[in-house]
């Protein structure tokens, strides 16, 4: 995570002044609570910590919702004991890439919540607002190992709202699975997508050249808008020294659009960008350049394997699939050793994302094709490495990796029981644990969520 | 890499038109009768698997391969795609799956409906999603033509094609009518289900008869007329109740029905079982894309199995590109209960045999010699294939795709990756 946001994060739990600016108080809060659990003990399991490290024969003890420990013959007075023998364990799995929620299953007209298709530059909505809770994809991916996702709006528009991270637990509402703390991210779009859209109305942006002056344009404003309230903060400030009560002058207008704008050029939300092909990406670099932000990660991005070396340098995470390919024309040079080559520059951040319901439901065997793949190059890739796609990598992208995303102690006790190695077909999370408490368990029915929608569907006359 | 430069000195060193091949020691997982075979040898001279054993003689001048105990499959089918018929998919231009002459400006005159619209003739065998494909053990898959807007639901025939690279793929005997049923086909029978049903028996009435009541021309109804009493025809169909309906519309016209998409196929297990019908699932989709598909399960394939119905693959969206990931789907359904033998007959045996393929899909003698070398569980995600034979000659292992890798594995140069060898 870039230091920026980590600062913000902060900030955000500090700040309970009054609005400082109009991205300081939080609308919409999580009201996520922890499901309550009693301590839980995995004993003799191999553990893949997400840090890198593989212990064989390991325990792992959650407590009070929290990982308590990883280490041997562990013990803990009361802890219900799972026995890990030829089981392994992970940290959950995060995806940061879903539309879960917000193009939900089934995909009924009605359902259609994604792409705010009305304006090229639409950053004042929020994907939050069009998630629905009852989408059944939540369970399945539950199923798969998925404790935290990001869901995103789609790529119709160059910058097409905000992303919200949530826990994956059921739930009636929105806010109850907000991932408490995590900053929101926006989701810009290169390429075909927003050009399609709008210049198949005759309207900008027609071509990349568009899309260009489309993104310059719409942070040539939040830069004014953004002066606007710093200058008005500073002037609230100086006037409090002086006297209480006072700071007289008029707050600029408020504008959700500039609000999402002026918190990417503030770092406080990150930037995750759908961006396929290398030459777009290095232009999306010059133009983060140039405004003053970070990019947190390249989405899709199939031709990442050309410019690894710099996405590295620049600290820039490549969420990537394994194999997807063909389907349009920036999509054309796809290859299957696209997340090995972006893993393999030092300092680099390379994660396995889905953008589909099939995939986050097994992203495990995608880092197992990337596996194989970057072996038969002769590259190291064992799994307490691979892990870091799914877990770490992922969680430092969409700025929970404080929090989430490894075994070590004290973070969320986010944790999947796998029957095997999980980097195999044949490979199922027999029990997910999230913050400690068991929402999914292979062998109980009573542990598998069934969403509203699903409800009585199966329920014969 | 080591690995990678060994298979491709194993290719230099064969003569370029070997068609005699002894594969030693391989684990041959025959997807027929015989099962898996360790430490069996396989024997091909012109084209066809003369002999199935261990410790075969090898006859004069024939290439020998040592598998080293891996697994030895028949070549593997990529499921109902595009391949040849479709290049980049939002592309128009390279797009030639399907008729949609109710969308053409200006207008066109009369009936969209053309059963006689064939693929076939669109095949295009340089295709790189081909070559894409091929090498990840692909060997031949069934053309299926899309319905599309302002075409219909009836969208045309296609055949089962050889993936070698040829320009006369198609192979004899295995063309098909394609039929898409459900809520996606509703926009094009008027709003309704039943709308499609209404207009097949009209298709098929005016087939029989000869006579057009303004759906079919004299082409479309001669097309049809040619799959009433014993043709194939495939259904993409969800729904339960819409698969019944598939069933009695089959068996009333003497259609042999191949049932594709079966999301909902388990509650039905048992006509399907009755009819002999083979059902192509898509074993990752186990969500409702839509209210057709309620009954969407992981365990679909196994059921069917369980039932002893005939179940082989075909993937559902981007099916095309993605041919590679059909092992992918074997794989899963083995993860929920179907037996791996039966997993790998799907991706073969079964699909063969489902198009009219006597001479492939199995390893046995008197098969054409369409052969996959693995590097290890060819269900497994993380294994590749490291040699493919078409009729016993080995195919390039090249692709499009492993060209862009090798660009940007190698260090850069002092000349741009332009350059050969840059």
């Amino acid at each position: 995570m870039h230091p920026r946001f980590r600062a913000s994060l902060l900030a955000t739990a500090l700040l309970a002044l009054p609005a400082l600016s109009p991205a300081a108080a939080p609308s919409f809060p999580s009201t996520y609570q922890p499901v309550a659990s009693g301590p839980v003990l995995i004993t003799d399991a191999t553990v893949l910590t997400g840090d890198g490290r593989r212990l064989e024969g390991a325990d792992v003890l959650m407590q009070g919702g929290k990982v308590a420990a990883v280490g041997t013959d562990l013990q803990a007075e009361g802890a219900t004991v799972v026995d890990g023998r030829g089981k392994w364990v992970t940290p959950g799995i995060i995806d940061v890439h879903s539309h879960l929620g917000v193009y939900p299953a089934p995909g009924a007209l009605a359902h259609q919540d994604g792409n705010e298709m009305t304006a090229p530059v639409t950053a004042q909505v929020w994907a939050e607002h069009a998630v629905w809770p009852q989408d059944p994809g939540f369970a399945a991916a539950l199923a798969g190992g998925v404790t935290s996702m990001m869901i995103l709006p789609g790529s119709a528009n160059l910058i097409g709202g905000r992303g919200v991270v949530l826990k994956n637990v059921p739930a009636v509402t929105m806010q109850e699975m907000k991932f408490p703390g995590a900053p929101h991210s926006v989701k810009m779009a290169c390429g075909e997508n927003p050009k399609r859209v709008y210049g198949g109305r005759g309207q900008s942006p027609m071509t990349r050249m568009g899309n260009l002056a489309g993104y310059r344009a719409a942070f040539i404003e939040a830069q004014k808008y953004r002066q606007a309230w710093d200058k008005y903060e500073a002037s609230q400030r100086s006037e409090g020294r002086k006297k209480k009560g006072a700071g007289n002058g008029e707050p600029p207008a408020r504008d959700l659009r500039l609000d999402t704008l002026a918190g990417v050029l503030r770092g406080e939300i990150s930037v995750q960008i759908h961006c396929y092909r290398a030459d777009e990406m290095a232009l999306m670099m010059d133009l983060a350049k140039e405004f003053d932000f970070r990019i947190a990660a390249f989405h899709h991005g199939v031709e990442a394997y050309k410019l690894a070396d710099r996405m590295a340098e620049e600290g820039i995470c490549g969420a990537l699939w394994a194999d997807w390919w063909g389907f349009k024309m920036e999509a054309y040079d796809g290859i299957q050793e696209n997340i090995a080559l972006v893993d393999r520059p030092k300092n680099s951040c390379a994660i396995v994302h889905s953008d589909s319901s099939e995939g986050i439901q097994r992203l495990n065997q995608e880092a197992a094709k990337v596996m194989g793949r970057g072996e038969r190059l002769g590259l190291s890739l064992p799994p307490e490495h691979a892990i870091r796609w799914l877990t770490s990598n992922a969680a430092k992208a969409i700025g929970v990796d404080g929090v989430t995303g490894t075994l070590a102690e004290g973070k969320m006790a986010d944790v999947v029981l796998w029957n095997g190695n999980p980097f195999s077909v044949y490979a199922l999370a027999e029990k997910v644990y999230v913050d400690g408490a068991l929402l999914y368990d292979r062998k109980d029915p009573a542990r598998q969520p069934v969403s509203d929608f699903m409800l009585g569907q199966e329920v014969s006359p | 890499m080591k690995r990678l430069i060994l298979a491709i000195a194993l290719l230099a060193t064969l003569p370029a038109a070997a068609q005699d091949l002894l594969v030693r020691n391989a684990t041959v997982h025959t997807a027929g009768a015989a099962g898996t075979l360790k430490n069996h040898d396989v024997l091909a001279q012109g084209g066809v698997v003369r002999a199935v054993g261990p410790g075969l003689a090898a006859p004069a001048g024939v290439t020998v391969v040592d598998a080293k105990g891996r697994p030895l499959t028949p070549g593997l089918f990529g499921g109902l795609t595009g391949l040849g018929i479709e290049e980049v998919s939002g592309e128009p231009s390279t797009v030639d799956g399907g008729l949609a002459l109710g969308a053409m400006q200006p207008a066109h005159e009369g009936s969209s409906w053309r059963p006689e619209f064939d693929v076939d003739v669109a095949f295009n065998p340089h295709s790189a999603a081909i070559g894409v494909n091929r090498v990840e053990g692909i060997t031949f898959t069934v053309l299926a033509p899309s319905a599309l807007p302002g075409g219909s639901f009836v969208a045309g025939q296609g055949s089962a094609v050889l993936l070698d690279g040829r320009y006369d793929a198609a192979l004899p005997g295995t063309r098909s009518l394609f039929v898409n049923l459900g809520s996606d086909s509703s926009p094009l029978s008027g709003g309704s289900r039943a709308g499609q049903w209404m207009l097949l028996e009209q298709a098929v009435t005016e087939a029989r008869s000869g006579t057009s009541d303004g759906l079919l021309t004299r082409a479309g109804r001669a097309a049809v007329a040619k799959y009433l009493g014993g043709g194939r025809v495939v259904f993409h169909v969800d729904r339960a109740a819409d698969i019944r309906q598939v069933l009695a519309f089959a068996k009333k016209n003497g259609m042999a029905p191949v049932i594709v998409g079966g999301a909902e196929s388990w509650r039905v297990a048992a006509e399907l079982k009755a009819a002999n019908a083979v059902v192509l699932v898509d074993a990752l989709a186990n969500l409702p894309g839509n209210f057709d598909g309620l009954g969407s399960s992981l365990e679909t394939a196994a059921r069917l199995h369980r039932a002893g119905v005939r179940v082989g693959f075909s993937q559902r969206g981007d099916a095309t590109h993605n041919a590679r990931k059909q092992r992918q789907l074997a794989g899963n359904a083995v993860a929920h209960g179907l037996p791996w033998d039966a997993a790998l007959a799907g991706l073969t045996s079964v699909p063969a045999q489902a198009f009219g393929l006597q001479q492939r899909g199995r390893i046995e003698v008197g098969q054409r010699a369409d052969l996959v070398l693995w590097s290890g569980d060819p269900l497994e995600v993380s294994t590749f294939a490291e040699q493919v034979w078409f009729e016993g000659k080995p195919a390039s292992m090249r692709s499009r795709q492993t060209e862009l890798r090798d660009r940007y594995l190698a260090p850069a140069g002092a000349l741009p990756r332009a350059y050969p060898g840059g």
